[in-house]
């Protein structure tokens, strides 16, 4: 996507709306559908990587540390991650708490 | 000139589609349509066309498959009637919005209920609002010719809009008539090979059928909207070129006697060729009658229909269908849209006749001007009645 979808006109659009850049949905940001975010303790983090398999969005990836870290242009919030978490390391924040 | 042989108006059609070399045959049998999907099964397993007749489970995947295989820039045909046709009508909306030039053959058909198998035009006026071009014919050639037409027009890079040929079923479907087929060599020097403008293909992805959300929908509809009206000028010079091609020209909007008539009677389909002979017959009479014909009904050709019907006091615009609880019948409402606004418009009475199929002869042509006159010079400027109904 060269520009957000807000600012096309209809003289802009291809015929049929087809979409021609492949594979441009990794442009679309769906983190901004989110209220709650995932805060990871990394004190409790055994790196199972349940997040990351759970993820109904892909939006885990691991750092270079070691950690499944969440990729906030992509999570929406959903809580799976926390759900799973076996030893309780996620926990949901609404995303103006962060501190 | 090409041969003129007798023969069944939907075997005609089925050649025609033959003659344009589909590469997909996707439909579902259904009364009065029928005919048409079963010749053209023989055909495809005689080996006379090199096609995939696709045996589907239902109208719905009939047309759904035609989205598939127009998408990969397969040439498809599919045909339907009444019950098929508002079953398949949620994807009528999807391919006039992926913009796939597929041709289907609407046999028209009463809609249930009451279940009836006979003609009128409750099936075409449920989708009048799908985008699609919308074509209504008259006669057996005029099916036949519509296919090659309707196949260039749809296909043309400044188009790319599918085109429905209504045909009335039985009165045209089953009839035998005499019908002119053209040579093959003049088809392939009309209708070249489909040359989609995007395709599905695995070395250049794209993605068709998208989601849109409300921030650019209405961007999309303005896009398909000004494209449908604008393709107005190509709808024109294909018929120009089939006339040049044939000998036989065809416009939006057809008029026989209409020069200088008071009255004018407004038909779409086939009742055009019957409420001709009424009009020769009044004409004889000494009465300035005359007839305007919708061969065009969509994009509906606004100019063409105001310049036909300027000059005349009174139009008679006979219905096929009922508009339940509207503006009673949908062609009026078309007429009554385009000349709003206009000075010394005509007084417009409009009749529904011939629902499901009940035969609407000459003389019942000539008994609907007569009562319009009586009303129209009574004060009622803008009658409407179920013509024939008994009390």
């Amino acid at each position: 996507m060269t520009k957000p979808e807000s600012e096309w006109t209809w003289k802009e659009l291809p015929v049929g709306n087809v979409v021609l850049e492949p594979g441009n949905a990794s442009q679309y940001r769906t983190g901004d559908w989110k209220t709650l975010k995932p805060i990871l303790n990394k004190d409790l983090c055994i790196h199972c990587g349940l997040c990351y398999i759970f993820c109904p969005d892909m939006a885990y990836n691991l750092s270079e540390e070691g950690y499944f870290i969440a990729d906030l242009f992509y999570c929406k919030g959903c809580g799976i991650c926390a759900k799973e978490c076996p030893t309780g390391a996620i926990t949901m924040v609404m995303e103006e708490e962060e501190k | 000139m090409g041969k003129r042989v007798g023969m069944e108006v939907s075997i005609a059609a089925a050649e025609a589609v033959k003659q344009c070399n589909v590469d997909v045959v996707s439909a579902y049998p259904i009364t009065p349509q029928t005919h048409i999907v079963e010749h053209l099964s023989e055909i495809v397993a005689n080996g006379e066309l090199d096609a995939e007749f696709f045996c589907v489970e239902s109208e719905h995947s009939a047309l759904s498959v035609c989205v598939g295989s127009e998408a990969v820039g397969a040439r498809s045909f599919t045909c339907t009637s009444a019950q098929g046709l508002a079953l398949l009508s949620e994807i009528t909306y999807i391919v006039s919005g992926l913009r796939l030039p597929i041709v289907m053959i609407v046999a028209n058909r009463t809609l249930s209920a009451p279940l009836s198998i006979w003609n009128d035009h409750s099936d075409a006026m449920m989708i009048r609002d799908c985008g699609w071009i919308q074509y209504f014919v008259e006669n057996g050639q005029e099916v036949y010719d519509h296919v090659f037409i309707s196949y260039r027009t749809a296909e043309d890079r400044e188009v790319l809009f599918p085109a429905i040929i209504n045909m009335d079923g039985f009165t045209l479907s089953h009839v035998i008539e005499p019908i002119e087929l053209i040579e093959q060599e003049k088809i392939d020097q009309f209708l070249s090979p489909y040359q989609p403008l995007y395709s599905l293909h695995p070395d250049h992805p794209v993605t068709m059928g998208a989601f849109a959300l409300p921030s650019i929908f209405a961007e999309t509809k303005k896009a398909q909207e000004v494209a449908l009206c604008s393709s107005m000028p190509k709808i024109l010079e294909v018929w120009k070129a089939f006339g040049d091609l044939t000998g036989r020209y065809y416009r939006p909007i057809e008029t026989y006697q209409a020069e200088g008539a008071d009255t004018l009677l407004i038909t779409m389909g086939s009742f055009g060729e019957t409420a001709s002979v009424a009009v020769d017959q009044m004409r004889a009479e000494g009465r300035s009658v005359g007839l305007v014909k919708i061969r065009l009904w969509r994009p509906f050709p606004f100019d063409d229909f105001k310049n036909a019907v300027k000059g005349a006091k009174h139009l008679v615009v006979i219905d096929r269908a009922v508009s339940v609880g509207g503006p009673k019948g949908p062609v009026a409402s078309e007429v009554k849209s385009a000349l709003y606004g206009m000075e010394g418009h005509p007084a417009i009475y409009d009749f529904v006749a011939g629902i499901s199929g009940r035969d609407v002869a000459p003389i019942d042509f000539i008994k609907m001007v007569d009562k319009a006159k009586i009303e129209i010079e009574e004060g009622n400027q803008e009658g409407y009645e179920l013509y024939g109904v008994r009390e």
